[in-house]
């Protein structure tokens, strides 16, 4: 009993164990890292990616998969370069319809009983379609608010970890403290049992689907601040880091088995991998490969930590 | 009527041609304890989830508390109307705390502060029932012994917020619990119906039955056949009224080997003990004892070879067929066939016109009730299914059949043709190995292992295979 | 009077996605007056034949069950396609060698692939997924800034064309046929399909469980070898970005194509019809002038079509 309890510890700190190590191996190998301006520089793209992240498991908790949401990233920043700048009202209403659409997807893939996978798979070009018409090629502008809050400045500690934390508890308090969140964690763990008790998996389902919405439009918001112009493009990657910073952090594909503060510990790990192989001189060719093999061994160590758990 | 907790008028259940309810009237009383029993198949579990409002009877009344139920009956409102259930399967989700799960049956169970209501309410009720129960409401579902989640499910279902508690359905309660907790619970029950709860108990085990319960009705093909006071039964009443066919004991005089006959298996319980299982060729070896205690793990040991001396190739027949057995998008003929495939090849490739001969060989012998063997798997009931998944072991070039309780859910004619052929194939040369629940079933078996906690309890002859012998070799731990 | 309907149902999805192509390709050639309807045809087999290739392999992985899915095809195809031009460095005496050794890798990556899966029990999507990042490196780093063009025979062979007909294309129908009889006939095809379907009852069934799904995954990679392999010969050279396209369409012409994601049940013809009427679509929106925008929402809002068509699936 105590060796499985101190294994499933064990298993919830690997997240934050890989992300000290990657830090510290960072300091060593570029001490000047080690200061506010170097972190805040480090940092400065986990906002987004943690962001995209959370979206990513609101949708893992319910069993399914997005693999629109890097799409999703860039179509919002299209819209906010371009309808929110000129026309804020107009570009908060399309921002609202596109969380209406997510809310309607994962009532069509709960009502139809459709593979999240291909349907998501479908919306990524639909995604990409819209922001290529909104803009062909990168441009518009960064609303200056925008801009304004990715460049804030908060003494002593770098805004993008605050923000990070700021994140992962408010999404700690509301997924794993409060009660809905247990319904919406029931509901990945053993969907029959939440319907037997009466609750209602098509809003469960909805809800997680519009909630990856209002954090997908949230990521795309602050990546525009950061980036300053709108790219369809911009975030194509993050479909792939979202899903890779979830399972980092701790969740599971199946099973309703998720951790916030697990899943921006591992956006925040990923974003830190970039810079460190950067700063290890890595020859550049080998900077994804190297992602690649970071993903895997933090991977085998969970598979070797919760080994013993499996077996029930 | 206001002493009604709940009744059923003349209900029935169809699932496609197969009806489950035939026509039942049940009623409850406040504070009374029911008992219900029944062979598997009896219509049990169908009654209750209609009552749990997880699913819809085709005719019939349902009324609760003395007023008539109008309308759809769903979960929520069962639940609403402090109807409770506890199912065979358990229903509490794996990933979640014990505290958590209390919070998904109770719906104002929220705002700030719910998790300490939660946790105290939760442990309130196991401590009242199971007094010394080692779980904590912080524990984790999946982290806890099958036995522990039983516990927290039961107490869960008793938990009290600001809704009524009517009426408790226990579903064979104590599968998973050892001797002491189940005490504590058929004690526990005295105690809740002294409140005016009422409580539905279903259990195989007629002892339990007839100790807690007020009141005993016996189901039989969908419909009730016998109700009355518990101390109006016995134990031999109870069976004769269940219309158990225990006593066509058999003509089938067990087999006296001669000392040749090699042994093709021999294995031993990975949980451990002292006895080990041995089959000769063309025995046929029963595998008893409580549900659950081992059997189909030693089943698959043998099946995976380990800590398992086992000559020959070997086949398995699933009990489960949708989990362990039907493959639902081939043909009839596809899902007998894949037992034989590496036989059908010539240079390489499947024969095609080898394939089906052997499948509609098969067919014929099994007596499996199609027009056509292309047909999908899933256009044959259950029992045919079942057959399709015998034609495939028996198809196969396998010396040793594994049984996994194969006759779940199978109709009675069905099951008298299938064990004629077990006989024919035994004689043959084939050596069965089959854990079954149903005792009656161990008739045709040589000999038997009655399994507890994993390993294996005692060996009993062809003679001495009775349902008294058993049931002591099941619990000769508790009692010691 | 279920079965035939049923069985009709069955077939609809590559039955449709030929009808789709059909329509398509009659849709452009009425808007272009009939001109150049023949070498729409042409062009649409020859590009096509790349999707086919690499979504045979997929299909079979998809096939294998729920969870399955192999990502790191583009990646593979672009080591493939990278090794095979280095290796034969515009010789065609060593075009043998270069084939080898491009299919030898390509292997590799699958073999990889599945040590992942099983031996460190990462779910697949995520193993492919990471795999592919280290395939993809191996192949910048190996193919620093190339610009090798392929040997002679090999481009030949890529483009040729007999009546019209892209060799290439006809190479591809006979894989396509040997995959289809794999899966009809022999035991391995079966355990594909019966593993699909339910894991535990194909164990159960005797069916070896590990070794036809290892089995799969280098069947896969290695049809994204030979996929890489011509693709360099046909578009002059190997490039690093060359296998980007396939990991949405290969996937893409799995589904339209008919095959069920949850698995258990493939469809080989249904890839012809999907990749050909993907391309075709796009060749049709060109010609109508759509916008790039609007051809990719198209093609989304058809996947999404498709899949509601086909219907709930009997998810376990």
């Amino acid at each position: 009993m105590n060796a499985m309890l101190s294994r499933r510890m064990l298993r919830q700190a690997l997240p934050f164990i890989s992300l000290a190590v990657v830090l510290i191996a960072t300091f060593i190998v570029q001490p000047r890292t080690m200061s506010y301006f170097g972190l805040n520089l480090m940092l400065q793209y986990a906002v987004p990616i943690a962001l995209a992240t959370i979206a990513q498991m609101f949708i893992i908790t319910v069993n399914d998969l997005d693999l629109s949401i890097g799409p999703f990233v860039g179509l919002v920043s299209c819209i906010g370069a371009t309808f929110l700048l000129e026309s804020p009202a107009l570009g908060i209403v399309v921002l609202l319809v596109l969380i209406a659409a997510y809310g309607a997807v994962g009532a069509l893939v709960h009502l139809r009983n459709l593979p999240s996978i291909v349907v998501t798979l479908g919306l990524s070009f639909v995604w990409l379609g819209i922001a290529v018409l909104i803009l062909p090629s990168p441009g518009g502008k960064a609303p200056v608010w925008l801009k304004a809050i990715m460049g804030f400045q908060i003494p002593i500690i770098p805004f993008p970890i605050v923000a990070a934390i700021v994140i992962g508890v408010a999404v700690h308090l509301a997924l794993m403290l409060s009660s809905y969140g247990v319904i919406a964690r029931g509901a990945g763990g053993n969907p029959k049992a939440l319907s037997r008790a009466g609750w209602s998996m098509l809003r469960t389902k909805i809800i997680m689907y519009m909630l990856a919405g209002v954090f997908g439009v949230l990521s795309g918001l602050s990546l525009l601040g950061l980036t300053t112009a709108g790219d369809a493009h911009v975030a194509d990657r993050y479909t792939l880091y979202s899903i890779a910073g979830v399972i980092l952090g701790g969740g599971e594909f199946i099973g309703g088995r998720v951790s916030p503060m697990g899943a921006v510990v591992g956006a925040l790990t990923l974003a830190l991998a970039g810079s460190f192989l950067i700063f290890l001189k890595i020859s550049p060719d080998w900077q994804i490969g190297a992602q690649g093999a970071i993903l895997i061994i933090v991977l085998a160590l969970r598979a070797l930590v919760s080994g013993g758990e499996q077996k029930r | 009527m206001s002493n009604q907790s709940i009744r059923l008028d003349g209900v029935e259940k169809s699932f496609g041609a197969v009806r489950a309810l035939a026509g039942v009237d049940l009623s409850v009383a406040n504070g009374e304890c029911l008992g219900l029993v029944g062979h598997n198949g009896a219509g049990k579990s169908t009654l209750m989830h209609i009552l749990s409002g997880n699913l819809t009877p085709s005719t019939g009344e349902l009324s609760v508390g003395g007023t008539k139920v109008s309308g759809m009956w769903t979960p929520a409102l069962a639940q609403a109307s402090g109807i409770r259930c506890v199912f065979q399967e358990l229903s509490l989700c794996p990933n979640l705390s014990v505290a958590e799960n209390v919070r998904i049956v109770h719906r104002n169970l929220k705002g700030f502060g719910w998790k300490k209501r939660a946790s105290d309410l939760i442990r309130t009720k196991l401590d009242a029932i199971f007094p010394g129960h080692g779980i904590s409401p912080d524990d984790e579902i999946a982290g806890l012994a099958i036995g522990k989640r039983q516990m927290a499910e039961i107490a869960r279902a008793f938990t009290v917020t600001d809704g009524p508690l009517r009426l408790v359905i226990l579903d064979e309660p104590t599968s998973s619990l050892d001797a002491v907790t189940t005490e504590q619970l058929l004690a526990y029950i005295k105690t809740e119906t002294a409140r005016g709860t009422s409580i539905i108990l279903i259990s195989h085990l007629l002892g339990e039955i007839l100790r807690a319960s007020d009141r005993i009705v016996v189901m039989k093909d969908g419909k009730t056949v016998a109700g009355r006071q518990a101390k109006d039964f016995t134990r031999n009443t109870l069976v004769a009224a269940m219309g158990s066919q225990a006593d066509e004991r058999r003509q089938v005089a067990a087999k006296t080997l001669e000392a040749d006959v090699p042994v093709l298996v021999m294995a031993r319980p990975k949980a451990g003990g002292s006895a080990a299982l041995e089959a000769r060729q063309g025995e046929v070896i029963g595998l008893t004892g409580l549900a659950g205690h081992g059997q189909t793990r030693m089943l698959l040991q043998i099946y995976a070879r380990e800590h398992a001396d086992v000559r020959g190739a070997v086949a398995f027949i699933a009990g489960d067929r949708q989990s362990d057995g039907i493959f639902n998008l081939w043909s009839i003929g596809r899902n007998i066939t894949i037992g034989s495939l590496r036989t059908l090849r010539r240079a390489g490739l499947i024969n095609l016109a080898a394939e089906t001969t052997l499948a509609s060989d098969w067919k014929s012998r099994m007596a499996i009730r199609t027009p056509d063997v292309n047909n999908n798997i899933l256009t044959l009931s259950g029992g045919n299914q079942q057959k399709a998944l015998f034609a495939r072991a028996l198809g196969s070039d396998a010396a040793i059949i594994l049984m996994d309780d194969p006759m779940r859910g199978v109709d009675i004619g069905t099951k008298q043709e299938v064990y004629a052929m077990i006989r024919e194939q035994a004689a043959a040369g084939r050596t069965f190995i089959w854990y079954t629940t149903e005792i009656d079933e161990l008739s045709h078996c040589d000999r038997a292992y009655v399994f507890r906690n994993g390993i294996i309890g005692a060996s009993l002859g062809h003679d001495e295979l009775t349902e008294e012998k058993i049931l002591q070799a099941s619990f000769a731990e508790h009692a010691a | 009077m279920m079965k035939p309907t049923l069985s009709i149902l069955r077939r609809q999805p590559w039955v449709w996605s030929f009808a789709a192509a059909l329509a398509v390709w009659l849709i452009t050639i009425a808007y272009t007056g009939g001109q150049g309807a023949t070498a729409i045809l042409t062009a649409a087999l020859s590009f096509a034949t790349f999707t086919i290739i690499a979504g045979l392999g997929q299909m079979m992985v998809i096939t294998t069950g729920p969870g399955n899915v192999d990502l790191s095809i583009p990646a593979t195809i672009t080591l493939s396609g990278v090794v095979a031009m280095k290796v034969m460095d515009e010789q065609s005496s060593m075009m043998l060698v270069g084939i080898v050794a491009a299919l030898g890798v390509a292997v590799l990556a699958g073999v990889f692939n599945y040590f992942l899966i099983r031996l460190l029990r990462i779910p697949p999507i995520i193993a492919t997924l990471s795999s592919s990042f280290l395939i993809l490196s191996t192949a910048i780093s190996y193919g620093r800034g190339i610009r090798i063009k392929p040997p002679l025979p090999l481009s030949d062979f890529a483009t040729a064309r007999i009546l019209g007909v892209p060799l290439a294309a006809i190479l591809v129908l006979a894989m396509s046929t040997v995959i289809a009889v794999i899966l009809a006939r022999t035991v391995y095809g079966r355990s594909v399909l019966a593993v699909g379907q339910n894991m535990r009852a194909a164990w159960l069934a005797g069916m070896n469980v590990d070794r036809t799904r290892f089995a799969t995954y280098v069947l896969s990679a290695f049809l994204a070898g030979i996929c890489g392999i011509l693709l360099s010969g046909f578009s002059g050279g190997a490039a690093l970005n060359m296998g980007e396209e396939f990991l949405l369409a290969s996937i893409a012409v799995v589904v339209i194509g008919g095959t069920s994601v949850a698995g258990g049940r493939a469809n080989v013809p249904g890839i012809w019809g999907a990749a050909l009427f993907m391309y075709l679509l796009v060749t049709m929106l060109n010609t109508v002038g759509a916008s790039a925008g609007v051809r990719l929402i198209l093609t989304g809002l058809i996947i999404i079509g498709v899949i509601v068509a086909a219907g709930g699936e009997e998810q376990r």
